[in-house]
């Protein structure tokens, strides 16, 4: 091979190879194990075995049984609750921080990450140890008079949900901070300078205009929402998700064809809110 | 109105942010309490670092944490950053595809990947421990590396690589010398990331570790389900230490680099002041 033509398909097809590793590791790794669930969700439960290889299609018929059903539903509900409430606190945490002066901004950043990297367990310990019985809640509750007995935080619906919120709501704030950053602020000028009010203005040009960061904000509290097992355990509550069902399939009832039947509603409804996501013009998650 | 905007930001962000720190300030605080349980504040003892240090079994959780850590992402590190430079430079049917694939992990709940690992892994008769939370660890860390590494790319200057080439390099001089130390920042801040995923990771870990191999999330979960003692808080209070230190760093690194671009920028332009 001589030449600059000949030096560079060498280049290509040497290029072309880097791809090999990742490949194999994205089909061994993630397309056959995700194949493979997909397999035994139409297998049949074993007696010593845990699959039999016979076709059924009895573990989707059961998701379809009420109880099930409502641990599916709960967990949508709880993810959809979720998503609301880290909306409505994150966005404008997100807003605030993109107008802030560069000084405070690179601090706020930091303030932001730094739960993000600590551990989620980490960080609902603490939530524990505030809601307890005599924890400093309720201590600081009874100094001031406003009860008398302490209140039964953990475990409750309302414990579960603050928990999910905390713990997802940095996957909120750095998208939407990052879409109104980006944000063209000459065009609210315009609209402020053509007469209308801060709040219209808001609502007619800053909101569409970050919607981006918004709708890839919520996909990336919705989804991860569904799959949290521990937050329900560790707050104590005796709330069933799917996770928790997921988990207990296959650890507790060793029903391992349930569980995978499972396991691919959970991905049936991830896929199409991703489908959705894209379908709305949604780009690339995964980098803000 | 701009003046109550004003007042509006800074209280409402010092709240958020005492809602968000203050969990973790119980957790240090607590893990000084005399009391034998999470209860209440018993007075103020450091007995618990002690007792920690000393457990043998906190120190292998430690170990299998970093060691698992250090694998999982340095292969994700050349995997992610082979895979981003080839899929940058070639176009083939099912390219598509096989990005989604790559990045699946990241998308989907932990939890599904979780249990198709058990489950497989368990069909085909491999032993859960350390070589399947490795592999399993490093199939999650590649999305990260990958997208980093892979946005580096789109936004690079191909002219770079060009002069290089009309100057003589050779397709592996380009490589070594031109694109890699481009998209050396990316390949790090990924691999950071990675790293926080893998030192952090619960669910996939529950599914995949054996009956002798446990990290340290785990052993902290399990702590935790068993109502959570005073050394679990020491220990978290130690690995809050050791994450606030390392995004420091890296955020110091960074806007270390921002800055220098910044100057290269202004430099570039003022070289060229048509050009910009």
């Amino acid at each position: 091979m001589s030449g600059g033509k000949g030096a560079k398909m060498a280049g290509g097809r040497g290029t072309r190879l880097f791809i090999v590793p990742m490949a194999m590791v994205a089909v061994l790794f993630v397309a056959i194990p995700l194949c493979y669930v997909l397999v035994i969700s139409f297998m049949t439960r074993g007696d010593n075995s845990t699959v039999q290889a016979i076709f059924t299609a009895e573990n989707y018929r059961r998701l379809l049984d009420p109880n099930y059903a409502r641990v599916f539903l709960n967990s949508m509900l709880l993810a959809l609750w979720t998503t609301l409430l880290a909306l409505l606190l994150g966005y404008p945490f997100g807003y605030c921080m993109a107008r802030a002066n560069r000084r405070w901004r690179a601090l706020l950043m930091l303030l932001v990450i730094v739960p993000f990297w600590t551990n989620a367990l980490v960080r609902l310990y603490g939530w524990k140890i505030l809601l307890q019985a005599n924890g400093p809640v309720n201590t600081v509750l009874r100094a001031l008079g406003l009860i008398d007995q302490p209140l039964r935080m953990l475990g409750s619906y309302g414990s579960v949900l603050l928990a999910m919120v905390y713990c997802l709501i940095p996957f909120m704030i750095l998208p939407c901070h990052s879409a109104v950053d980006k944000m063209d602020w000459s065009c609210v000028e315009a609209a402020r300078d053509l007469g209308a009010k801060p709040w219209y203005a808001f609502l007619t040009v800053t909101l569409p205009l970050t919607l981006p960061g918004i709708s890839a904000g919520c996909v990336l509290v919705f989804v991860p929402s569904l799959g949290l097992f521990f937050v329900s355990d560790l707050m104590g509550g005796s709330l069933m998700l799917v996770g928790n069902l997921i988990r207990d399939q296959l650890l507790k009832s060793r029903d391992w064809p349930f569980g995978a039947a499972l396991s691919m509603l959970l991905m049936a409804v991830t896929v199409l809110i991703f489908g959705l996501y894209r379908r709305s013009g949604g780009k690339d998650l995964g980098v803000f | 109105m701009k003046k109550r905007r004003k007042i509006f930001s800074p209280v409402y962000m010092t709240l958020l942010l005492i809602a968000m720190y203050l969990p973790i300030v119980m957790v240090v605080i607590y893990s000084f309490n005399a009391g034998r349980t999470i209860g209440a504040w018993q007075g103020f003892t450091t007995m618990w670092y002690d007792r920690l240090l000393q457990n043998a079994l906190m120190g292998d959780a430690l170990k299998n944490s970093l060691v698992l850590a250090a694998w999982s992402v340095a292969l994700a590190g050349v995997i992610g950053t082979l895979g981003a430079i080839g899929m940058a430079k070639s176009h083939f049917r099912g390219k598509g595809a096989l990005e989604t694939l790559s990045t699946l992990p990241m998308m989907i709940p932990e939890i599904i990947l979780g249990m198709a690992y058990l489950v497989i892994f368990s069909a085909v008769g491999i032993p859960l421990g350390m070589p399947t939370l490795v592999v399993t660890h490093m199939t999650f860390c590649v999305p990260y590396v990958y997208i980093n590494v892979s946005s580096r790319l789109v936004g690079m200057d191909p002219s770079v690589e060009e002069a290089a080439r009309d100057l003589g390099a050779g397709p592996w001089r380009v490589l070594l010398d031109i694109t890699l130390p481009l998209v050396a920042p990316a390949v790090a801040s990924g691999m950071l990331l990675a790293l926080a995923m893998s030192l952090d990771d619960v669910i996939i870990s529950f599914f995949v570790t054996g009956a002798t191999t446990t990290t340290l999330p785990l052993k902290v979960y399990t702590g935790l389900r068993n109502g959570g003692t005073p050394e679990i808080n020491a220990l978290c209070t130690l690995l809050l230490g050791a994450v606030f230190v390392l995004v420091s760093l890296a955020q110091l690194w960074q806007a270390r680099q921002r800055r220098r671009q910044a100057r290269d920028r202004e430099q570039a332009n003022r070289n060229q002041p048509d050009r910009a």
